[in-house]
């Protein structure tokens, strides 16, 4: 296999591994606030057993996430160093004020946090983790304003073959930032929301209802109000595409040729050698009422954009695999559709309200947090699978963005070796969150006053 | 000041910032094997750093993202042309950050066994690599015309690199040991200080050595002069003084003299590079300065804002939970979070 190909995978699997993390962190940040804020507020103990239980498996999560963070921040430079060179003056920008404002608030505040139970008053103690939480969603704002460049390219000029920045502010104000960064926000609270509603569910049914009925029922109200949001937004960021990559929206539908009304895909199967659906089971109309909210409007299909990609770039193969972007996109949607029905159901159970908690398919719940996962990952692979053969939308593509002095033997035994630690990190993260998760609240010790005899400084 | 020229000292900051910082938590994993006999022990030790680790690491980040958007070109080259010792450094960052999350999360004492190691190699790599990088920043490596690295990896891997690794492990240990002096109590800190005494001797000798190859091997005779500047002459007279603290057991003045050497050895380096970045060692002519490897001036104008906004903030509150965390931590199961 050659450097770019095995590049590519590599970046796939240490990205979609580093994105198994990061939705979580984002919404238990919240999550975990909200309950200490409540137990601030309430002065109830049992908002501060709930509190120390989800936040032992927040830091279990955030520590995996941060250490694969590390690869994402060298590894443009380690396997893409001539993309590096040709975006560096753009994309370097976003990603230096992710590092200096979000991950040094996350992290500092975070270690602050943890050590500083019962030594610092409640309300700073809480304030610490609010930032964490804040730092988290700085964070993945800059590193999308960062992707959004490469799906969008905007406030730039082409100098001496290399991409400069013209306007920062145009960076900031990408249109698709401000569809893909509420997206994947409310994605990271779903995702919390069903982790926090599998794992209560799974208390519930071993009869400890006080600490989990309660934290089900915060999960189950966020998680109905994010994955409304996630879909509402995920329409107008589909919208966008439309406007913005017509290719990827092309793939994603299996829509060869330009049609107006355009008709959504039910189920497809392609042919992509010779450009044509072998089984193809449309409904008429609804793509174009999709994409423009009424029922005509033309959406345009990978034959024609491909003649007109020809003329503008010159010869070359401009239609990403639709295989992949046809059935990502069937995931993301399918699952998120899923959540959206299984919140709703349990949102309606939380309303009614129950002594104990319990309903029917509650046995279930544990099985779902599986499914935001699904959709998190799909929708990246789409994002970024159906902007090939591009890097950068139009400007640079996959096959010049390489590092031209790597070897197959040097990616490979990279490729190998984060493979394998990043497969056995998983087993071991698994394995404790699993046994923290079923262990409860009891067995873990309540943090004490401190015995030793240091003072609380801030009382 | 040329903005070229601040983003160079910028990212020279954020390198002291990590070394002087993670220096010592690298030095605490290294000794975590010989300080650390019981498991007790072994959880004061982390926990002396468990508050920092973290926050000191995003100094490594936000130094590799100033690079990434300062100077492009430094940051294509460096991390593709030292591809496979930056994947092992990598690889030892990852296990030992997640080892100090997870190893006091059961109590087999096989799974601690496997993440005190996990702690103990992903702190000397890092420790080891950091040397050899350096090193071979200021030896220059080969760089062809088009700023792309033609070397191997066991170029990057020659003896005098190696003998600059073997410098900065010995000076993080050294500033490891020196911070447990601080933060344990007795039955740590005494046989720490010992260590820290038998150390300083080994790196001085190492850094004389060190510097004697500089001289010999290099042409940073020519970069420096015959009178080397008030900074190199500083950063000796800081690790003697280092040294005489030490011997006096002046905990809190050896720690702060030892972190001003890390500094004044940073700062000589990047003195020494200055305005290079990256030596050529095929052509002088291919090397990477700071002028022919920097973004436009747009946006090293609009970093330079956010920079000096945010660098004064970040080290106000990141020092305040030093602050916050300055006493000894204590030898009690129940108040260790690790």
């Amino acid at each position: 296999m050659s450097v770019v190909t095995l590049s590519q995978i590599q970046f796939a699997v240490t990205t979609i591994y580093h994105f198994f993390f990061v939705p979580l962190t984002l919404g238990l940040a919240v999550l975990v606030a909200i309950m200490e804020t409540m137990y601030v507020r309430t002065n109830n103990e049992m908002y501060k057993r709930m509190t120390q239980f989800w936040g032992k498996l927040f830091l279990i999560n955030f520590a995996m996430g941060v250490v694969t963070g590390i690869v994402q921040e060298f590894q443009f430079g380690m396997n893409w160093s001539e993309y590096s060179r040709f975006v560096g003056d753009i994309f370097g920008a976003p990603l230096a004020i992710e590092a200096l404002l979000a991950f040094f608030l996350e992290s500092t505040f975070l270690g602050f946090w943890v050590f500083s139970w019962e030594r610092v008053s409640r309300r700073l103690h809480l304030a610490a983790i609010w930032l964490v939480a804040i730092g988290s969603s700085l964070s993945a704002l800059w590193i999308l304003i960062a992707n959004s460049f490469m799906q969008q390219p905007v406030g730039f000029a082409i100098e001496n073959g290399r991409a400069v920045m013209t306007s920062f502010l145009a960076l900031i104000q990408n249109a698709n930032v401000w569809v893909q960064f509420p997206h994947v926000i409310f994605s990271g609270f779903t995702t919390a929301a069903f982790f926090v509603m599998g794992i209560s569910a799974y208390h519930l049914l071993r009869g400890k209802p006080e600490v989990f009925k309660r934290s089900f029922q915060i999960a189950a109200v966020f998680g109905s109000f994010s994955i409304l949001m996630v879909i509402l937004i995920g329409h107008s960021q589909a919208q966008h595409m439309v406007q913005t990559q017509p290719m990827k929206m092309a793939a994603a539908e299996a829509l060869w040729e330009t049609s107006d009304p355009a008709s959504l895909s039910i189920f497809t199967i392609t042919d992509q050698k010779t450009g044509k659906n072998t089984i193809d089971i449309r409904i008429p109309k609804v793509l174009s009422l999709l994409s423009y909210n009424r029922l005509s409007g033309e959406v345009r299909g990978m034959t024609d954009l491909q003649a007109e990609f020809e003329q503008k770039y010159g010869a070359g193969n401009y239609i990403p695999s639709v295989f992949i972007n046809y059935w990502s996109f069937r995931i993301m949607v399918g699952v998120g559709f899923l959540m959206a029905a299984i919140a709703a159901y349990a949102l309606y159970n939380v309303l009614r309200n129950k002594p104990d908690g319990k309903f029917k398919f509650l046995n279930l719940f544990p099985f779902f947090i599986i499914l935001p996962y699904l959709s998190n990952s799909t929708g990246w692979i789409l994002t970024e699978m159906g902007r090939q053969p591009w890097v950068v939308y139009g400007l640079l593509k996959t096959e010049d963005a390489f590092s031209p002095n790597l070897t197959p033997g040097m990616v490979l035994t990279s490729l190998i070796g984060f493979t394998l630690v990043y497969g056995l990190l998983l087993v071991a993260d698994v394995y404790l969150l699993a046994r923290y998760a079923k262990a409860g609240v009891e067995s873990a010790p309540q943090i004490a006053k401190r015995t030793t005899d240091e003072e609380a400084y801030w009382e | 000041m040329e903005l070229n020229v601040l983003w160079f000292i910028l990212i020279a900051v954020l390198y002291i910032g990590y070394f002087v910082l993670e220096g010592f938590d690298f030095g605490v994993g290294i000794l975590l094997p010989f300080l650390g006999k019981t498991d007790l022990k072994r959880r004061v030790m982390i926990n002396t750093i468990g508050p920092h680790w973290d926050g000191n690491e995003v100094w490594l980040l936000t130094a590799g993202g100033a690079t990434f958007a300062a100077f492009p070109q430094w940051y294509a080259t460096l991390f593709s042309g030292f591809y496979l010792p930056l994947f092992l450094m990598l690889m030892a960052l990852i296990v030992r950050g997640v080892a100090f999350e997870f190893r006091g999360k059961d109590d087999n004492p096989r799974w601690r066994a496997l993440w005190d190691g996990c702690i103990f190699f992903g702190s000397l790599v890092p420790a080891l690599l950091w040397g050899v990088a350096f090193t071979n920043f200021i030896k220059g490596v080969p760089i062809d015309a088009n700023m792309m690295y033609t070397g191997g990896f066991w170029n990057l891997l020659n003896p005098f690199a190696l003998l600059g690794g073997v410098v900065s492990v010995l000076a993080f240990t050294l500033h490891g040991a020196i911070f447990l002096t601080l933060k344990t109590d007795e039955e740590i800190s005494t046989p720490a200080r010992a260590i820290a005494n038998r150390l300083w001797l080994p790196l001085m000798l190492a850094l004389l050595a060190y510097t004697v190859v500089l001289y010999l091997t290099t042409d940073v005779i020519n970069r420096l002069g015959w009178n080397p500047g008030v900074v190199p002459i500083f950063t000796v007279i800081a690790f003697l003084v280092t040294g005489w603290f030490l011997r006096q057991k002046r905990d809190g003045w050896s720690f702060v003299v030892m972190a001003a050497s890390i500094a004044l050895a940073v700062i000589t380096i990047f003195r020494i590079l200055f305005p290079t970045v990256l030596v050529s060692s095929t052509d002088p002519a291919f090397s990477l300065t700071i002028y022919n490897s920097s973004s436009s001036d747009y946006t090293l104008s609009v970093m330079s804002t956010i920079a000096l906004i945010f660098v004064p903030i970040v080290l106000a509150y990141q020092g305040w939970t030093y602050w916050v965390f300055r006493k000894r931590v204590k030898s009690n199961p129940q108040d260790l979070h690790y």
